[in-house]
C-alpha cells in the first residue's frame, strides 16, 4: 500500500542514475564513438576514419606484447593467486587456534594502495643497495639488475599476485565454512582420508566459490594499472612490461594519440566480456555435479 | 584408549606443518611493512648498506624531510576531502536506488537492474578519455569535484547492489506499521530504512573510501597541480623525483601505510567481511 504511489520513485532513482548516465554511460558510448574518428587533442573530432584504429591494432607489436602480458597475468593470477589462496584456506579451516589472526594478516596488503606496494617493492628491486641485492651480496654473489628485460615481468607479477591472495583466501574460507561438518564426518566413518576428503568433497562443493574467484581474478588482472606503472613506468624496459591498461594510458595520456587510446579501451572491454563468457562456458558455475 | 592416543600423534605433526606453512605466508604479508617502517628511521646511506638490521643511528630525518619538502599533511587533507565526499554521496545515492528498486514494482525495473549489473563490467579505461574531456571543458581539472564525480559514478552500481541484497532481506512489517500510523515515504526512508541499513552502509562506506583513496589512475589523470595532489599522486610524485633517496622513500611509504594500518586494526572485521561480501555480489 505504502509503495503504490509511484511519484517518489523518480526522486529516489534520478540522482543516482543521473550520475551514472553522465559519468559512466555517456562517456562509455562516447569513447566507442571516439575510436572511429581522428582526434586532435582530447576534444576535437576531425575526421571519420572508420575501423582504421582497429586495423592499426593488428599491426601494433607493442599492443601485442601488452595483450600477451595481460593474458599471462590472467593465467598466473588464476594458478597462483587463487591456488595459493585455496591452499591456505584449506589449511586454516583445519586448525582451531589463530584463524582470526591469519585472516587479518593475510588480508592486510589489500587495504594498502598499489602505489605504496609498488614503491615498497622498488626498494627491494633497486640495483644499487636494494634489499634483494643486499641479500645476494651477503652470500658473496654479484648484484642482479632485477628490472632487466628477462626478469622485469616476473618482478611485476610477484607483488601483484602476492598482494591479493588474502582476498581470495577470505572468500574461499567463507565458502569452506558453509560446507557442513556432517559430510566430512560421514566420509571419515566410511574410511575417507583427509586428502581424499579435499579432492572428493571440498573441491566439488567449492565449485561455485572457485568460479567466482577465478572470474574476479581474471577480470581483475585486466584492470591492473597502478602497480605495474609504479614499478615499471611506461612498460620499462622498452615497453616490454606493458599491460592493456598501462598501454592504453601511455597511448592516450603520454603519447596523446587519443583516438587510438580510445580504441584500445574498447578492446579492453571486449576482451573482458569474452574472457568472462569463456570462463562461464568452461566452468559452468551453476551446473550440478 | 591406547588407540586414541596413537591416533593423536600423527595429527599433531600434521598440525605443526600446517602452522609452519601458514606462518610462512604471514611473514610474507607482515615483514615487508615492518621492514619499510624500520628503514624509514635510517639514513639513506644505511638503508643502502644494510636494510635488514635495526637502525644503527635512529633518525627522524626522513620524516622531517618528507614533511618539509612535500606537503604531506595537505595531501592527507585532499585525500580525506575527495574520498570522504565520494563515500558519503555514494552511501546516500546507493541507498536511495536500492530502496526504490527493492520496494517498488514498475515497468522499467528489470531494465534498470540489468543496467546496474552491466555497469560493473565497465572498466575505468573505457570512460576516462571522455570524462577527461568533459572535466577539462568545464575547467575543473585539478579540482576536488574533478575526481569526486567520476569516482561516485564508479562506485554507485556496486554499492546499490550490496544495499539491495541487504534491503531484500528486511521484512516489510515495520514500514507498513509506520504507514498505518501516517508516515509518508520520506519518513519511512529516513526514519526506518536508513537506520536499519547501518551494518551494510558500513560495508559500503569502507569499500568506497579505500577504493577511492587507493585509486591512482583516475586521480593521476584528473589532478595535475601539486597543491591538489591526494596521497597516491604525491607518493608517485615523490618516487619519480626522489626515488634514489631510499630513506625518504621508506618514510613516505610508512606515512601512507600507518594511517591505513591503524584504521585496519580497529575495523578489520568489518573490512574483511565488507570487501569480500561486496565482491561476491559484484
Amino acid at each position: 500500500m505504502l509503495y503504490k504511489k509511484k511519484t517518489p520513485l523518480i526522486a529516489f532513482l534520478l540522482p543516482g542514475f543521473a550520475m551514472l548516465l553522465i559519468f559512466l554511460y555517456v562517456p562509455f558510448v562516447d569513447n566507442i564513438n571516439n575510436s572511429f574518428y581522428n582526434m586532435k587533442g582530447f576534444i576535437e573530432l576531425q575526421k571519420f576514419i572508420g575501423l582504421s584504429n582497429y586495423k592499426e591494432m593488428l599491426q601494433d607489436a607493442k599492443l601485442h606484447t601488452s595483450l600477451i602480458n595481460s593474458l599471462k597475468m590472467m593465467g598466473l593470477t588464476v594458478v597462483f593467486q587463487v591456488g595459493i589462496a585455496l591452499l591456505l584456506a584449506i589449511l586454516v579451516s583445519n586448525i582451531k587456534r589463530g584463524q582470526q589472526f591469519f585472516r587479518t594478516v593475510y588480508f592486510f596488503p589489500i587495504v594498502i594502495s598499489a602505489t605504496a606496494i609498488g614503491l615498497l617493492f622498488n626498494l627491494f628491486y633497486n640495483y644499487k643497495g636494494g634489499a634483494l641485492n643486499q641479500l645476494l651480496q651477503t652470500f658473496g654473489k654479484e648484484p642482479v639488475n632485477w628490472m632487466a628485460a628477462t626478469t622485469a615481468f616476473v618482478m611485476i607479477i610477484i607483488p601483484t599476485i602476492w598482494s591479493y591472495v588474502g582476498f581470495y583466501f577470505v572468500i574461499i574460507l567463507t565458502g569452506l565454512f558453509d560446507i557442513s561438518d556432517e559430510i566430512y564426518e560421514a566420509a571419515s566413518i566410511d574410511g575417507c582420508t583427509k586428502a581424499q576428503a579435499v579432492i572428493r568433497i571440498t573441491l566439488p562443493l567449492l565449485r561455485g566459490v572457485l568460479c567466482t574467484c577465478i572470474t574476479l581474478a581474471v577480470t581483475g588482472a585486466l584492470k591492473v594499472f597502478d602497480l605495474p606503472w609504479v614499478i615499471a613506468p611506461q612498460g620499462a624496459p622498452g615497453g616490454i612490461t606493458h599491460f592493456m591498461g598501462t598501454y592504453m594510458y601511455q597511448i592516450a595520456f603520454v603519447n596523446l594519440n587519443v583516438d587510438y587510446g580510445a580504441a584500445i579501451a574498447v578492446a579492453i572491454v571486449v576482451l573482458g566480456v569474452i574472457v568472462s563468457l569463456v570462463i562461464n562456458k568452461i566452468l559452468k558455475p551453476d551446473a550440478n555435479l | 584408549m591406547p588407540r586414541i592416543l596413537n591416533n593423536k600423534k600423527p595429527i599433531s605433526v600434521g598440525r605443526l606443518i600446517i602452522y609452519i606453512v601458514l606462518a610462512i605466508w604471514s611473514v610474507t604479508t607482515i615483514y615487508p611493512f615492518i621492514w619499510v617502517i624500520i628503514n624509514s628511521f635510517k639514513s639513506s646511506n644505511e638503508v643502502v648498506r644494510n636494510s635488514f638490521s635495526l637502525p644503527e643511528a635512529f633518525t627522524w630525518e626522513n620524516f622531517t624531510n618528507a614533511f618539509s619538502n612535500q606537503n604531506i599533511l595537505r595531501s592527507y587533507k585532499n585525500s580525506l576531502i575527495i574520498s570522504g565526499s565520494v563515500t558519503i554521496v555514494v552511501m546516500i545515492l546507493a541507498t536511495m536506488i536500492a530502496f526504490a528498486l527493492t520496494r517498488y514494482q514498475f515497468r522499467l525495473k528489470t531494465a534498470l537492474l540489468a543496467l546496474l549489473s552491466a555497469s560493473l563490467m565497465i572498466p575505468v579505461f573505457s570512460t576516462i578519455i571522455p570524462v577527461y574531456k568533459m572535466i577539462s571543458q568545464l575547467g575543473w581539472i585539478s579540482t576536488y569535484q574533478a575526481v569526486i564525480l567520476p569516482q561516485i559514478a564508479g562506485n554507485i552500481s556496486f554499492a546499490s547492489i550490496v544495499m539491495m541484497g541487504f534491503l531484500r532481506g528486511l521484512p516489510l512489517e515495520m514500514e507498513e506499521a509506520a504507514y498505518m500510523e501516517g508516515a509518508g515515504v520520506t519518513k519511512v526512508f529516513t526514519r526506518i530504512i536508513v537506520p536499519l541499513c547501518r551494518p551494510s552502509l558500513a560495508t559500503v562506506a569502507i569499500f568506497c573510501f579505500l577504493w577511492s583513496y587507493n585509486d591512482l589512475f583516475t586521480q593521476k589523470i584528473l589532478i595535475s597541480r601539486e597543491r591538489m595532489f591526494p596521497i597516491s599522486n604525491l607518493l608517485e610524485h615523490i618516487s619519480s623525483k626522489y626515488g634514489t633517496d631510499y630513506g625518504l622513500m621508506a618514510a613516505s611509504v610508512t606515512l601512507i601505510v600507518i594511517p591505513v594500518l591503524i584504521v585496519y586494526i580497529f575495523l578489520q572485521k568489518n573490512i574483511v567481511k565488507g570487501l569480500t561480501a561486496g565482491a561476491i555480489k559484484g
